[in-house]
This record gives C-alpha cells, sequence and structure tokens, in this order.
C-alpha cells in the first residue's frame, strides 16, 4: 500500500498561512508551522486557541478555510483522508480505545486496516514498546486495566503500523500527576528512540518543554513564538509566554516574570 | 467480529422465527376455509355473545360445522368482518345496521327499519337480514334513583334540563354514534357536564357508586333491575327500533341455504322479557354461556332435551379462582400459545425492520428525526382504531392483528436503535475515524456493538407493550389471552377476565426477563461495565 505520508521531499507536516472559522470567528489566523522528520512538537496555548483544531488539520479530521496544509509535502486536500490517516498515527486525549475490543486487538487495528501482514505481531511489539507486554495484558479489555495503561494501549495503538508521524492530542490530560511524570518520561524516550515526527497538543508547558525540541505557543489563533525549549525558556518572546512559563514556575528569572506577569495581567 | 458473524445468522433465524409463526397461525384458519366451517361472531357484550352461542349451538345441533370468533370489538369491526367474508353471521339490531352502518337518521316504524336495512345490505354487500328473533332491545338512559327523584326527572326531556350538572359514563361506541350521545343531543339538546368512556361491564357498578351520574344501557340487559336505577322514557322518540336479527353474509346466504333455513327457525322465539331472563343468568347469576343457550334452545323446542354437547357444566362464580384456572389450563395454554406467537412474530418482524432502519438513518441524519417521529405517529393511533383501519385492508383475524402489533412495536426499537448508534462512545468512534476506519467499518465495528445494550432495552419495551396490546387483538378476532378478557368483561365474570388477564401480566414478566438474559448474550464482552 501506498504510505501516502512517507515521501521524502518537503517537510514532514507543514501548515502555511492557515485559517480557520467557526462560525464568524477564526481559530486560526494565518499560523504557519513546519516540521522536518524526525522533530517533536509541541502545541502549548490554553483552550480554545486553535491547538486541536490545527493538529486535526494535518489528518483531515478538519479542513482549512484557506491556506495550504501538507504531509510528507504534499498538500492534504490531493490525499485520499482515509489513507492519510492510516497513515498517521493519532491518540488522543481519552485514550478512545474500543471497549469491547481486546487490547491486542485494539493495537492491531490500524495495521489490520492497512492489510499489513501479521498485524498481531506488530500489535505485540507495539505494546512491548509501551511497557504492556501482550501475555499478560493482550487478552484484557479496556475496562480492566488502568488510565495510564489505556494511555500506553492507545499510544501502542497509535505506533504499530510504524507510521512516520504521530499526533497526540493531551494524551496526558486525564491523568494523575504520578501516572502523568511516568508516562511522559516514557513517551519522550520513546519517541525520541523511534525517530517518529510528532506533534503534540498539550495544555500543560512542562509537559511540553520536557518532550519536545520545540514547543509553538498558540493564543487566539495565532502563534506567539516557536521555539526550542532551551531558547524558550531564556528568551521568551511575548509577556503571554512570559507569563505561561511563570505560572508553570519555569521562568528563568523570577522577578522579571513576575513583573512582566502583572503587567499583561493588568 | 463475532457478532458480525453472528448477526446474519440471527437474522435468518428471525426469518424462520417469523415464517413458522404466522403458518403456525394461519395454517389452521386454511384448513378450516376447506372444511368450511360456519364462522359466528358476536359484537363484545354478553346479549351479543348469548345470541351468537345461540346461533352457534343451533347450526351444530343440525350438523353444520362451527367457528366461533366472539367478541369482536365493536359494530364498526364486526360489520367489516361480515362484508369482507372473514365471519359470516353475528347477531345485530336493526336500528344499528340503519344508522351506524348506513348513516340515515334514526326513524321509522320498527317493520319500516327492517325493510330499510333488508334492502339496502342486500343490494349494496350482499348480506341478509333473517326475521327478527322477536324482541327489540333499545338504549335505556338510566339514572340513580336518587337523581331522579332530586330532580324529577321521567323523561329525557327532564334531564336534558339538569344535564349539565351529570357526568356521563358511556359506551365508546354510544359517544360515536349518531343514534347515541350525538343524537340526543341534538333531539333534546342534552348536553352533560363531562363525560367518561366506560364498558358495559363496568358501567352500571360506577353509577351506582356515583362515579357517574347518568349512563346507557340496554333495554334487555338483565343488570339493571339489579340496581335501583330508574330508566327514562324516551318522549320524543328518539331512538330507533333496535330489533335483535341474525344478520347473514353473502357466502353462506349463496352456499348453505339449509343453515340459513336453520337460523330462520328462531324467528320470533325471543320476546323481551325472556332475553332479559337469559341475560341476567349470565350477567347476574353468572352461569355458564354455553348451558343458557342450550337452556334457551330447549325451552324454544328447536334442540331436543339435554343431548347437545355439554362443554363445560353450570359453575357457580364463587369458587376459587385457582380451581377455575386449573380447571381450564389447557385452554389457557392454548390462548397463551397463541398469545405468545402473535408477540413473537410482530416483534421479530418489526426488529428485523427497525434495527436495519436505524443503521441506515445513522448514514442520513438528515432525515432521520422526520422518518422517525412518523413512525411514532402510529404510536398515537388508540389501538382500537387501528385495528378496525386494518379490516377494509386486511380483514379480520391474524394477519391485521400481527401488522397492528408490528407497527406498534417499530418505534421503541427505531428510536432506540438509532439513540444508541448515534450515542455511542464518542472517543471511540472519534479515535476510531481518525485512525482510518471509513464510516462503513465505524458502524458496524463500533457503533453498532456499542449500542446493543441499548437496542435491546427498546426491543424489550417493545415486547412488554406488545404483549399488553395483543390482548386487544381479541376485538379483531386474533385470538390469545384478549378472548378471556373480553368474554368476562361481557359476561361479567371476572374469573374469566382474570384468567386472560393473569396470564398475560405473567408473560409480559417472563418476556421481559428472558429478553433480559438475550441482552446479556448479546452485548458484546467489556460493555457491561465501560458503558
Amino acid at each position: 500500500m501506498l504510505d501516502q505520508a512517507s515521501s521524502t521531499d518537503g517537510p514532514a507536516l507543514s501548515a502555511k498561512d492557515v485559517v480557520k472559522r467557526f462560525g464568524s470567528a477564526p481559530v486560526l489566523d494565518r499560523v504557519t508551522l513546519s516540521l522536518e522528520r524526525g522533530d517533536i512538537v509541541a502545541l502549548v496555548g490554553e483552550s480554545g486557541a486553535g491547538k486541536t483544531t490545527l493538529l486535526r488539520l494535518f489528518n483531515r479530521m478538519i479542513s482549512a478555510d484557506s491556506g495550504e496544509v501538507c504531509v510528507g509535502g504534499r498538500n492534504v486536500n490531493t490525499l485520499n483522508p482515509v489513507q492519510l490517516r492510516r497513515s498517521i498515527g493519532y491518540v488522543q486525549q481519552e485514550g478512545g480505545l474500543i471497549p469491547h475490543w481486546t487490547v491486542l486487538r485494539n493495537a492491531a487495528l490500524v495495521p489490520r486496516l492497512r492489510g499489513m501482514a501479521s498485524p498481531d505481531e506488530l500489535a505485540s511489539m507495539a505494546l512491548q514498546l509501551v511497557g504492556l507486554p501482550s501475555e499478560e495484558f493482550g487478552n484484557r479489555r479496556p475496562h480492566e486495566l488502568s488510565g495510564g495503561q489505556r494511555q500506553r494501549v492507545a499510544l501502542a495503538r497509535a505506533l504499530a503500523a510504524e507510521p512516520e508521524i504521530i499526533l497526540l492530542d493531551e494524551p496526558f490530560r486525564a491523568l494523575d500527576a504520578i501516572t502523568r511524570a511516568e508516562l511522559v518520561e516514557g513517551v519522550q524516550g520513546l519517541l525520541q528512540e523511534i525517530g517518529v515526527t510528532a506533534l503534540l497538543v498539550t495544555h500543560d508547558i512542562r509537559t511540553a518543554l520536557e518532550i519536545a525540541n520545540r514547543v509553538a505557543v498558540l493564543r487566539g489563533g495565532r502563534f506567539e513564538q516557536i521555539a526550542p525549549a532551551a531558547e524558550l525558556r531564556s528568551s521568551p518572546a511575548s509577556p503571554y509566554v512570559q507569563q505561561l512559563l511563570h505560572r508553570a514556575g519555569e521562568a528563568s528569572t523570577t522577578a522579571e516574570g513576575a513583573a512582566i506577569g502583572e503587567a499583561s495581567a493588568r | 467480529m463475532i457478532y458480525l458473524r453472528r448477526l446474519p445468522r440471527v437474522r435468518s433465524a428471525g426469518l424462520a422465527v417469523l415464517w413458522f409463526g404466522v403458518a403456525l397461525m394461519v395454517c389452521p384458519a386454511a384448513t378450516w376455509a376447506q372444511r368450511a366451517p360456519i364462522i359466528v361472531a358476536s359484537k363484545p357484550f354478553g346479549e351479543s355473545f348469548l345470541l351468537a352461542e345461540i346461533f352457534a349451538q343451533l347450526l351444530e345441533s343440525r350438523g353444520f360445522e362451527v367457528g366461533r370468533r366472539f367478541g369482536l370489538g365493536a359494530t364498526e369491526i364486526a360489520f367489516q368482518a361480515l362484508r369482507t367474508g372473514a365471519i359470516d353471521i353475528y347477531p345485530e339490531y336493526t336500528g344499528t345496521g340503519l344508522v351506524a352502518v348506513l348513516d340515515r337518521s334514526p326513524e321509522g316504524s320498527a317493520g319500516n327499519v327492517f325493510r330499510t336495512v333488508s334492502r339496502e345490505f342486500r343490494e349494496r354487500w350482499g348480506a341478509h337480514w333473517l326475521p327478527p328473533l322477536g324482541f327489540e332491545n333499545t338504549y335505556a338512559i338510566a339514572v340513580r334513583r336518587g337523581s331522579a327523584e332530586a330532580d324529577s326527572l321521567r323523561t329525557l326531556s327532564d334531564l336534558a334540563r339538569v344535564a349539565d350538572r351529570y357526568i356521563g359514563g358511556f359506551s365508546p361506541d354510544f359517544i360515536g354514534r349518531t343514534d347515541g350521545l350525538p343524537g340526543l343531543q341534538t333531539a333534546y339538546g342534552l348536553r352533560v357536564q363531562a363525560q367518561r368512556s366506560l364498558l358495559q361491564a363496568v358501567k352500571y357498578e360506577a353509577l351506582d357508586r356515583g362515579e357517574v351520574d347518568v349512563v346507557d344501557g340496554y333495554s334487555t340487559d338483565g343488570r339493571i333491575d339489579r340496581y335501583d336505577f330508574v330508566v327514562l322514557e324516551d318522549d320524543l322518540d328518539f331512538f330507533p327500533p333496535y330489533e335483535a336479527s341474525p344478520l347473514v353474509g353473502r357466502r353462506l346466504w349463496e352456499t348453505r341455504p339449509e343453515a340459513v333455513r336453520a337460523l330462520s327457525e328462531l324467528a320470533g322465539m325471543l320476546d323481551e322479557g325472556s332475553m332479559r331472563t337469559l341475560n341476567r343468568r349470565i350477567e347476574v347469576d353468572g352461569e355458564g354461556l354455553e348451558t343458557v343457550a342450550r337452556d334457551a334452545l330447549t325451552d324454544m323446542g328447536l334442540v331436543a332435551g339435554p343431548a347437545i354437547r355439554i362443554v363445560r357444566g353450570v359453575e357457580a362464580r364463587t369458587g376459587s379462582l385457582w380451581v377455575y384456572l386449573l380447571d381450564r389450563r389447557a385452554e389457557i395454554l392454548d390462548l397463551t400459545i397463541r398469545h405468545i406467537l402473535l408477540v413473537l412474530v410482530s416483534l421479530v418482524g418489526a426488529t428485523l425492520v427497525a434495527i436495519p432502519l436505524g443503521l441506515i438513518l445513522e448514514r442520513g441524519r438528515r432525515s432521520a428525526e422526520a422518518v422517525i417521529r412518523v413512525i411514532g405517529l402510529f404510536q398515537t393511533i388508540p389501538s382500537i382504531a387501528l385495528l378496525a383501519f386494518m379490516i377494509p385492508l386486511l380483514g379480520i383475524g391474524v394477519v391485521p392483528a400481527l401488522v397492528a402489533l408490528f407497527l406498534y412495536s417499530l418505534f421503541p426499537i427505531l428510536r432506540n436503535t438509532y439513540t444508541g448508534i448515534i450515542d455511542a462512545d464518542p472517543a471511540a468512534v472519534d479515535s476510531a475515524r481518525s485512525l482510518g476506519m471509513t464510516e462503513g467499518q465505524i458502524l458496524k465495528y463500533i457503533r453498532f456493538p456499542l449500542a446493543i445494550p441499548v437496542i435491546m432495552a427498546g426491543v424489550r419495551t417493545a415486547a412488554v407493550i406488545t404483549v399488553g396490546t395483543a390482548t386487544l387483538a381479541a376485538f379483531i378476532g386474533a385470538g390469545g389471552l384478549g378472548d378471556p378478557i373480553v368474554a368476562g368483561l361481557a359476561l361479567s365474570d371476572s374469573r374469566m377476565i382474570l384468567s386472560g388477564a393473569i396470564p398475560a401480566a405473567m408473560l409480559a414478566f417472563v418476556v421481559d426477563g428472558a429478553l433480559g438474559l438475550l441482552q446479556k448474550i448479546v452485548t458484546p464482552t467489556g460493555l457491561e461495565v465501560a458503558g
């Protein structure tokens, strides 16, 4: 099968001057972003900032009103949406596991949809990768797992077909702090290890700084700053970014941050 | 994919049940047609039952084979059945024929009315009124003696003066007929303060207890004497003559002249006094229909002595209910099986239509609500009305009953199927779509399996409703547990009513339980908790 996202020319993911409105209000207002292969980018912002909308443009769950959205250098509008989605991994906030399917069957979903040989083996490998050996967990149902385990299965499902790109929409949101900390660390290592291009949506800048090579801060449908984690910390481009870092206890110079935070709050 | 492979099997099993059930119920009817028994029917009140039983026993004593379809809904249903050949004969009243069937104004002498209905029925439908039995059973408008004295009521004109303080308890038939309440309103200007629709069986008691103040009764009714009621005089001669006659359908008239001759022997044999006595024996004393009919025929000298079949001896109605039920267990079992078949066939049919329809509507959501609402409209048609509408199209008996029950079952199953499918776990649906499942795959692998518990809840609702509604199938001669309920109401026999009502209630219970079990079996593992 043609892997639609694996074309080698151009960036793995790119959006150029993208506008998306729901009703009359623009959710994304001339947004431009580009991810090279192996890039791990976190989209950060408050709810309503347009993070998830931007994420879902790449697998055509949402279509842009104007601008250009490309995967593997090809405009998504020229690609079959179903084939496109099968070639991109996806994890959502609540896991979205199919409740009456076993863990193994859930994990084997995409390989099976793509008609790959031995989908169960691919699923087993992916489950092994996320730390849930299929001998032990393969036959369980989602409701027999903890929240963290369910998110791991969702991650395994997204990775089982060995996609080159993975989209993660708040994958840690529904978890308690300890589980989240564990999983964030695990995911960070895993993404680096397999060299996948990843776009992660999160409202939590600490998670973003921990996992991503680059952090893109969205506010009201526009980017405030797109920068590597260290650069973001050392030189926030706007008072808003400064404030975000400060609130998260990630600001480099606390006094200055507080001052700017107050200034922008006024 | 287990349930998906199971689905075609479920569907073919369903179809098998459907055909088997229809065959079981229709086949006896088909064999009857070959042996051509004479189908004797009645309307759902005591006197009609008794006259029909008299017709039936007379025919049997002359060697004819008889099928009984007693308790057909009302005039509309019984006459439609006669006209369409579903029944051969039933007792009818000339005034009813004139007003309710021919839609004429109620006037003329008894002889004129008889001649009019004879001619019109023969010309229009080939139906024949045999010579009258000898008594009239007109409407008797009755009030409590206390009200009659307080308001000095003697005639209907007197009642009209004070009727705005009276609450009426009338039979549904009476409320709708031009020779009933609407006519009274026109002729006497009689308007009651409020009216309740009451069956004959409970009317007198309601009047006695003061729950209503005026009722419509029948002049030959055996029960009027029992209470301290005053029957008001029809001083404007509003009510037309209601001579009772055997009304014979075209087929019997043309093919069995000897049967028609036998029935004609009843002409003039029953006067009003003897009819009231016979009615009283059934409705007040609680004697069995067969016994009273046999005695009547013996007294008329139409059949010899007690030599005819004795089905059930005279039973006082004071015996215990359990003994009564035990005595009739074979009959009750038959009725229950028939009831189950009615429910099963209509329910399986509705399930096979409503579930696929619900799935299709998921793909055409724009039209979904409109379609569901239209099907919901059937729910708003009163059962009796729906059954009556069926007769011109499908006659009486099993088929129209199945169609009506099928229509009633559709809505709860369809509504739940659609809702269950639309509301299926949004996170699972969203992630499946995001990972490249097509809409068809989502419907098949996710929405449908996730909706199964909700769909089954709809099937259970439909089943319980259908068990209840199927008792009304007795009104169009489809049999089932409604038979003893309708007959018991007509004959004021509460044990007979209970012999239908108790098994029906138990059946509703059992059916719901069985479907609950089925629900557990067909619900995919993992949904019991996650749902």
